[in-house]
């Protein structure tokens, strides 16, 4: 029973984490129906400034997640413009050579980062990292903690700011109904231009918690690909909560299955429960 | 200038220069390999390949081999099982190479084994465990230090039921050398009564461990043998610093690949302290042979600019070892006949900056000279402490000991 109440606490803090490195596509893809399968390379890289800040200037890994989230924004602009005026401006085939156009971004990125780093495994120092929270018998890693409480703020937050701020609805607006947007004299693509920032500069934070769960080499936004996608696709498109309620049955399914029943199973379980929803429910959990 | 300075000097350059057009001459005798520059291997690939880069640079110093220069014709294989066969079949048939090195690692290695055997090509091994032991081809030389397959395990349990040590717990990666390493785990508990209190096997792409410590924390074992490989082995040992492991447990680790690079020993720090684990070189005097210290200044050099591994102890030595025993080989038989040259690799024993290596007659070194090292009083952040001896203190085998095991566990941690 400890064992089966630990697998939970642990699988809910993992399934924030998860939540946190997923909510950026499910603006970029669930929203915007722009196929960014880059969006794991675009975490790494931010993890990798991360470490380089924390590395020179000994700045904690969050508040160095949060000096570089501007600098993501602009990227997020830049890349979005790229591909508007390459593929999505062009045609209604624009998805599927979206997919290469991201996929070749994200092996740009994996080779940057190994002729700026090398192909070593990088981490990060901080205080919180490599000690636990002792509750009797049982005891959860500090890092974990402190990346389910930034994951759940910055899901609860980018929720708000799309609910209830101008631009936010404006961003659904234009997931939605981008003529009819247009009629209203709103200028569709500079919406999605911004949105498509936003999304990439959560990814300033999540690259931080991302560093700080675990260390990171280049190579690593292929092990999140699936991860991510599952998330969104499972949450229902463009559902921010929906991401969070997705990603913690995925961490809890996991840490269920990782503590009881053999570790050989939690991928397949991932997916498994992926299709188990989308049978059930086509539109995901929260999809409408 | 004085004119019979001047008069030496032209002939010096004339003699280098006749010297060098001798060796471009003929055409270059070309060494074949792939080697993981990117993925979960490509920090020991670039080490090794570095290795084997410093012994071609030696050699053709030297004049090269049969008077020819030694070339390298390298691809990446992405760390990935599913590449290799093709770029060892267009190594053999395209780039038309004279010899083939193997990549580093296991998993690479394991899918071009059945095709060397069919082409009868010799394939000089590189850090791979057992893939020669079911396809049995009689010119596969492996530069590891492994030894029979059960030493390795073997020397680890010797090391905990001396520590009291009465049921193990396994945890294991996917994949082909981890599961090779638990399956000859599970041989040597099942022959010396060991029992098996847990028994886990994680895929890979596993993001965090923490509950899979807590389960294995749960069977309450004395010893744990951990098979990882390098994205994981951080993982692990953090979840083991942070769920704990129990004060039940004597010994911890055994095969977990990756603590023995540079940027992973320097990043965890503190967290090694206690560990047991296996090496293949540690800076102890035991360890030094003819051109150990030359090959370690210059690799220590050619490592910042090439951004590889800084230490370089794991890897690097061996694939300068690979080297000169093909050189040898090549010299004393003096062609690039691969079935003489397989012979007489067979036969002897060869002098390399690692020591003296003698081959069985599966490919494997006749006796283990695996290292089982416990890591002691190892501070956070500061890569340059493993340069001095006695931050891995050998516990096996006995003529290159350097201390005695501290256990349990949790002892050893202070």
């Amino acid at each position: 029973m400890d064992l089966l109440l630990g697998a939970v606490v642990l699988g809910v803090l993992l399934g924030c984490f998860y939540a946190a490195v997923s909510v950026g596509l499910s603006v970029a893809f669930g929203l915007l129906d722009v196929p960014h399968v880059a969006h794991p390379a675009f975490l790494v890289l931010a993890s990798y400034g991360v470490f380089q800040l924390n590395e020179s200037y000994d700045i904690d890994p969050l508040l160095a997640g949060l000096a570089i989230t501007p600098l993501f924004f602009v990227f997020g602009l830049l890349a979005y413009r790229v591909y508007y005026e390459t593929f999505e401006r062009r045609g209604s085939d624009a998805a599927v050579r979206g997919i290469a156009f991201f996929f070749g971004i994200a092996f740009i990125i994996e080779v940057l980062i190994i002729l700026q780093f090398g192909v070593d495994q990088r981490s990060v120092s901080a205080t919180y990292i490599g000690k636990s929270w002792r509750f009797g018998e049982f005891r959860i890693p500090i890092r974990q903690l402190v990346a389910f409480a930034v994951a759940l703020a910055l899901t609860v937050l980018l929720a708000v700011y799309l609910s209830k701020t101008f631009m936010g609805r404006a961003i659904r607006a234009v997931a939605q109904d981008e003529e009819a947007l247009r009629l209203m004299g709103a200028n569709p693509v500079r919406i999605k231009q911004f949105a498509f920032g936003i999304a990439t500069a959560v990814l300033g934070i999540a690259g931080a918690l991302l560093i700080i769960v675990a260390p990171v080499e280049p190579t690593l936004d292929r092990a999140y690909i699936g991860r991510t996608f599952c998330v969104v696709v499972m949450a229902g498109l463009g559902s921010i909560s929906g991401t969070l309620i997705a990603a913690i049955i995925l961490g809890v399914a996991e840490s269920i299955v990782l503590t009881l029943f053999g570790a050989s199973w939690a991928p397949a379980i991932s997916f498994a429960m992926l299709l188990g929803v989308l049978a059930v429910r086509p539109q995901g959990l929260l999809g409408r | 200038m004085k004119r019979r300075t001047f008069l030496g000097g032209a002939m010096a350059v004339a003699v280098v220069g006749y010297g060098s057009s001798t060796l471009a001459q003929q055409p270059p005798i070309k060494i074949g390999m792939s080697m993981p520059q990117t993925g979960g291997l490509a920090g020991g690939g670039k080490a090794s390949l570095l290795g084997i880069e410093i012994w071609r640079d030696d050699v053709n110093a030297k004049g090269g081999l049969l008077g020819r220069k030694v070339e390298l014709v390298v691809y990446d294989d992405k760390s990935s099982a599913s590449e290799t066969p093709a770029i060892y079949a267009k190594l053999v048939d395209v780039d038309k190479v004279d010899l083939l090195f193997a990549p580093y690692a296991t998993v690479p290695t394991a899918p071009i084994m059945p095709f060397v055997k069919q082409r009868g090509l010799l394939l000089m091994g590189n850090f791979s465990f057992q893939v020669n032991s079911k396809v049995g081809h009689d010119m596969w030389f492996n530069n590891a230090p492994w030894g029979p397959a059960d030493s390795w395990a073997a020397s680890f349990l010797d090391l905990a039921q001396k520590a009291g040590g009465k049921n193990m717990a396994l945890l294991t990666a996917d994949q082909e050398f981890a599961q090779n390493l638990a399956l000859t785990a599970r041989d040597v508990a099942k022959k010396r009564n060991i029992p098996i209190v847990f028994d886990q096997v994680y895929p890979p792409n596993t993001v965090e461990f923490s509950s899979i410590v807590r389960a294995l924390k749960a069977a309450k074992p004395d010893i744990v043998y951990v098979a990882s490989y390098p994205p994981d082995s951080a993982g692990i040992l953090r979840a083991v610093n942070e769920i704990g492991i129990g004060d039940s447990v004597k010994i911890f680790g055994g095969g977990m690949v990756g603590l023995q690079f540079a940027a992973v020993m320097s990043n965890l720090g503190s967290l090694l302290n206690g560990v047991v684990n296996y090496n293949t070189w540690l800076p102890e005097k035991s360890m030094y042979f003819d051109g150990t210290k030359e090959f370690f200044d210059k690799y220590t050099k050619r490592a910042v600019e090439a951004k590889v591994d800084p230490l370089g102890y794991y890897l690097a030595p061996f694939g300068y070892a690979m080297g000169q025993m093909i050189e040898a080989a090549v010299g004393a038989t003096k062609s690039l006949d691969q079935k003489g040259i397989a012979k007489y690799l067979r036969e002897n024993e060869h002098k390399t900056i690692v020591g003296p290596i003698a081959f069985s007659a599966d490919g494997e070194r006749k006796e283990t000279a695996t290292l089982q090292a416990q890591f002691r009083g190892v501070k956070d952040k500061d890569i340059e402490q493993f340069r001095s001896s006695g931050r891995q203190v050998i516990l096996f085998p006995d003529k290159l000991k350097t201390g005695d095991l501290i256990s349990p566990f949790e002892a050893a941690r202070n």
